[in-house]
């Protein structure tokens, strides 16, 4: 819910208490369970209520609105990015593929292990602070251009729009009896959503195995139980959030959506209304009558709540519902230029912009401050850091287990010197992509030398468990010695891996 | 059934276990409507909840659907406790389900798995196993899990655990001697020899003659004293000393030592005797195992030639 800070203090125009919040004022439906149980002044109320179906309106005027166009522009890069990454090639392999069953992770060029957890972390930990930059900047960002939520909304609102019409004509359709060309409408409607969604789910599946492999099994109907499970899964999902669910999902699931208020600020851009210019509203457009009257910008077209895909009323302020995806701009803008007045009475502002009347060149220059300063620097310094780890990444893992079973053991050699043997299996781990021979050094003890094989080959991106055997003097003390073995791939000296273990002596 | 067991538990988790889920459903019929005062028309419907002072919240009621979901954990929680042994254990639930018997249906679906690939294994001669890449990579496993212990991962064994990559065998390297040694153990038994050879400077002197037989370091005067004196040791280990297959006497002629080639440690063995001791893993490890990890014992000392012998 709103903090204290909320911007723009809507409901005091509405006569409301001065620090009210969150922000939404509902009109009590009357299935809402109201009244059946009067009891004097106190009345039972359901705190669950119907939903009301939003009908958003897509289509102002002739072409794409500003707005509009971006969160389009952004649909077409997100969605090229997800349904064609998969088919993309890169050595003979696909390019990006999550390979569960194997737990490699190929990324282009890299092959990633459950070793490799950490650079995982740190890309979460990437996105969650250019979430925190991004909304203390410029509000909801994510949630109105790239969330996958609004994205698959917004493809799925078109579908809708192109087979039942606009908001009016589907608001008709709806109040309609069932009629043959209701069903008709109604079916070519879902059946294109589940045709995205199915789509969908098996790009998803694609990511996880082999997308050539799983469009040949697809095309025949023979995928594996697990395969079919994710792809009607991640379509259903789909399918559901964004032909069912839509803004419920920001309203009642997003966890986003709630905290949001603890990274706004007062010189946060957001969605909002100029509530001075606009106000008081009221019809008619002629500029000169509407002075005369004492009225505002508002025209009370309703255009901005037709528009807008969670059903609310910007005009009313800030509201945890607003997804800051732009919609009641694009249409106020097209309203007021129809009026003739001018653009910008619903426009991206800060709180502190509003109140103060700062142009646009303070709002900006008000970005550059301290909570900005630092989620910019942490960011800067941990993709520096990602960046430089993944380049210095030493396409090689090697674990040394120790015999547990036998310590150290005498041996002698050809000359029949007495010697002190410790048994070690390395888990050797190639991670790149080539089959290369490795060899082994030990260092630590004086005299100590491999007396297994001191090098061996592994194959690509595969792991090896490889036998060896240390050899020093039996004269050495007894106890345990720090040694350091130096694996070296023999075609590339860069490639080495130094690990410590232990050498322990003969017991006396 | 344990002593500190009554069936008063069935009855208390079965009836605890029921009632709060009666409880939850209870109260989420209570929870899911609220009595408020009735406001004039116009105010707008705030939750009643003020925080400092004057921080109030608007009303927005969830989705119905959303509390039939809560509905709907209840209906999963009686739908398992039927299938599923929860209510104590007097019920059994309906699927019959036990950890064991999932335990038991996963070994079946292994077994499925390797089973023809481990009769695939034991239908082949020793020496083909162990040409086989797949059939050492499993011997191998094996080996790893049950004779690495004490043998050593690398099979080179250690201070009474022979080393099992040599060319040395106490009981015979041919591949039925070395799967019968796998399935029915080993009893090395050397007995306290101290007596029969006489006193410590004796022994001492046995010590010696047994390092000369493998021209390892020894005092030639000692040895030359010792020699009649390992008459005594020659019923297993031979007259030359070149030991015995039959009874897992090792040969003394030659610089690898199963306890240690020192004077002192040789001397202890006389004196002491030995007792080695191989288990038998004939039920612990079934027949194809057996003869998986007896191929991988093979190809140690085969590695070369065996793979040779089988394409011929």
């Amino acid at each position: 819910m709103k903090s204290a800070g909320s911007p723009i203090p809507s409901s005091e125009q509405r006569g409301a208490p001065a620090r009210t919040i969150a922000i939404k004022q509902v009109a009590r439906p009357a299935s809402a369970g109201a009244a059946n149980d009067t009891r004097g002044s106190e009345v039972i109320e359901s705190l669950y209520a119907k939903r009301i179906e939003i009908y958003p309106r897509t289509q102002i005027g002739d072409s794409l609105a500003w707005f509009q166009r971006w969160r389009w522009i952004l649909v077409w890069i997100t969605q090229l990015v997800f349904y064609g990454l998969p088919w993309l090639n890169w050595n003979g392999r696909q390019a990006i593929l999550f390979d569960l069953a194997a737990r490699k992770f190929y990324l282009f060029g890299l092959v990633m292990w459950p070793q490799d957890i950490f650079f995982l972390t740190g890309i979460l930990i990437v996105a969650a602070l250019s979430l925190f930059l991004f909304t203390a900047v410029g509000g909801r960002l994510w949630c109105g251009y790239a969330c996958p939520q609004t994205v698959y909304t917004e493809i799925f609102m078109w579908i809708e729009r192109r087979i039942e019409g606009d908001r009016a004509r589907r608001m008709a359709l709806d109040r309609q009896p069932w009629s043959a060309r209701k069903v008709a409408l109604k079916g070519a409607k879902h059946a294109a959503w589940i045709a995205v969604a199915l789509w969908t789910g098996f790009t998803f599946a694609g990511f996880f195995t082999p997308i050539r492999t799983l469009a040949v099994a697809a095309a025949g109907f023979h995928t594996g139980p697990w395969e079919t499970f994710w792809i009607l899964f991640y379509g259903f999902a789909t399918y559901g959030n964004a032909g069912w669910l839509r803004e419920q999902v920001c309203k009642y699931m997003c966890p986003y959506a709630r905290f949001q208020s603890a990274m706004f600020d007062r010189d946060t851009l957001i969605v909002t209304y100029d509530t001075e210019r606009g106000e008081p509203r009221g019809k008619g457009s002629k500029t000169n009558d509407r002075r005369s009257r004492g009225l505002g910008d508002c025209v009370e077209c309703s255009l901005c709540v037709q528009v807008c895909p969670t059903g609310i009323d910007i005009r009313n302020g800030l509201q945890y519902e607003c997804i800051g995806c732009a919609a009641c701009i694009d249409a106020c803008n097209w309203v007021m230029d129809k009026a003739g007045l001018p653009r910008g009475l619903i426009r991206y502002a800060t709180t502190n912009s509003l109140q103060s009347h700062f142009g646009a060149a303070t709002i900006v220059r008000r970005i550059l401050r301290p909570r900005v300063i630092v989620y910019t620097s942490i960011l800067g310094a941990i993709i520096a850091g990602l960046v430089v780890a993944i380049a210095v990444r030493v396409p090689l893992k090697v674990d040394v287990i120790r015999d547990r079973g036998a310590l150290a053991r005498e041996v002698s050699d050809d000359r029949g010197n007495a010697l002190v043997e410790n048994v070690y299996r390395l888990q050797v781990m190639n991670t790149s992509e080539q089959r290369r021979v490795f060899s082994i050094r030990a260092d630590g003890v004086s005299g100590l030398e491999v007396a297994s094989d001191a090098s061996f080959e592994v194959e690509p991106a595969s792991t090896m468990s490889v036998p060896l055997r240390l050899r020093a003097p039996a004269t050495l003390d007894s106890g345990s010695h720090r040694v350091v073995l130096e694996l070296q791939a023999q075609d590339d000296a860069s490639v080495r891996v130094r690990e410590k273990t232990t050498f322990l002596g003969l017991r006396r | 059934m344990s002593d500190f067991y009554s069936g008063f538990w069935d009855y208390y988790v079965a009836i605890l276990s029921l009632l709060s889920i009666i409880g939850c459903a209870v109260f989420l019929k209570a929870q899911s409507k609220r009595r408020v005062a009735l406001k004039a028309s116009g105010e707008p419907e705030t939750t009643d909840h003020v925080w400092d002072g004057d921080l109030r919240e608007y009303h927005n009621p969830m989705p119905r659907w959303w509390i039939a979901l809560f509905y709907l954990t209840i209906v999963f929680a009686l739908a398992y406790l039927v299938l599923f042994p929860g209510l104590g254990s007097r019920f059994k639930g309906t699927l019959k389900w036990t950890s064991v018997g999932q335990h038991s249906d996963e070994i079946k679906q292994a077994e499925a798995v390797y089973g023809p690939l481990r009769a695939r294994f034991l239908e082949q001669p020793l020496p083909a196993v162990a040409a086989d890449a797949r059939g050492r990579e499993m011997g191998e496993r094996i080996f790893l899990n049950n004779c690495a212990q004490c043998h050593g991962s690398d099979a080179h064994g250690s201070k009474g655990f022979p080393n099992l990559a040599d060319a040395e065998w106490l009981y015979g390297g041919e591949p039925e001697v070395i799967e019968a040694s796998i399935t029915n153990g080993r009893q090395g038994a050397m007995p306290p020899m101290a007596a029969a050879v006489g006193g410590p400077e004796d022994v001492t002197d046995v010590a010696h003659y047994v390092l000369s037989l493998s021209d390892s370091a020894h005092d030639s005067v000692r040895a030359a004293r010792g020699k009649a004196k390992f008459a005594a040791c020659a019923a297993c280990h031979g007259p030359q000393g070149k030991g015995n297959p039959q009874l897992g006497a090792p040969d003394l002629t030659n610089k690898i030592w199963l306890y240690g080639g020192s004077v002192a440690t040789i001397t202890e063995t006389i004196t002491k005797g030995r007792q080695g001791m191989m288990p038998a893993w004939k039920g612990v490890l079934s027949d194809a195992e057996i003869h998986l990890v007896a191929a991988y014992v093979y190809s140690l000392t085969h590695s070369g030639n065996a793979a040779a012998a089988v394409e011929k």
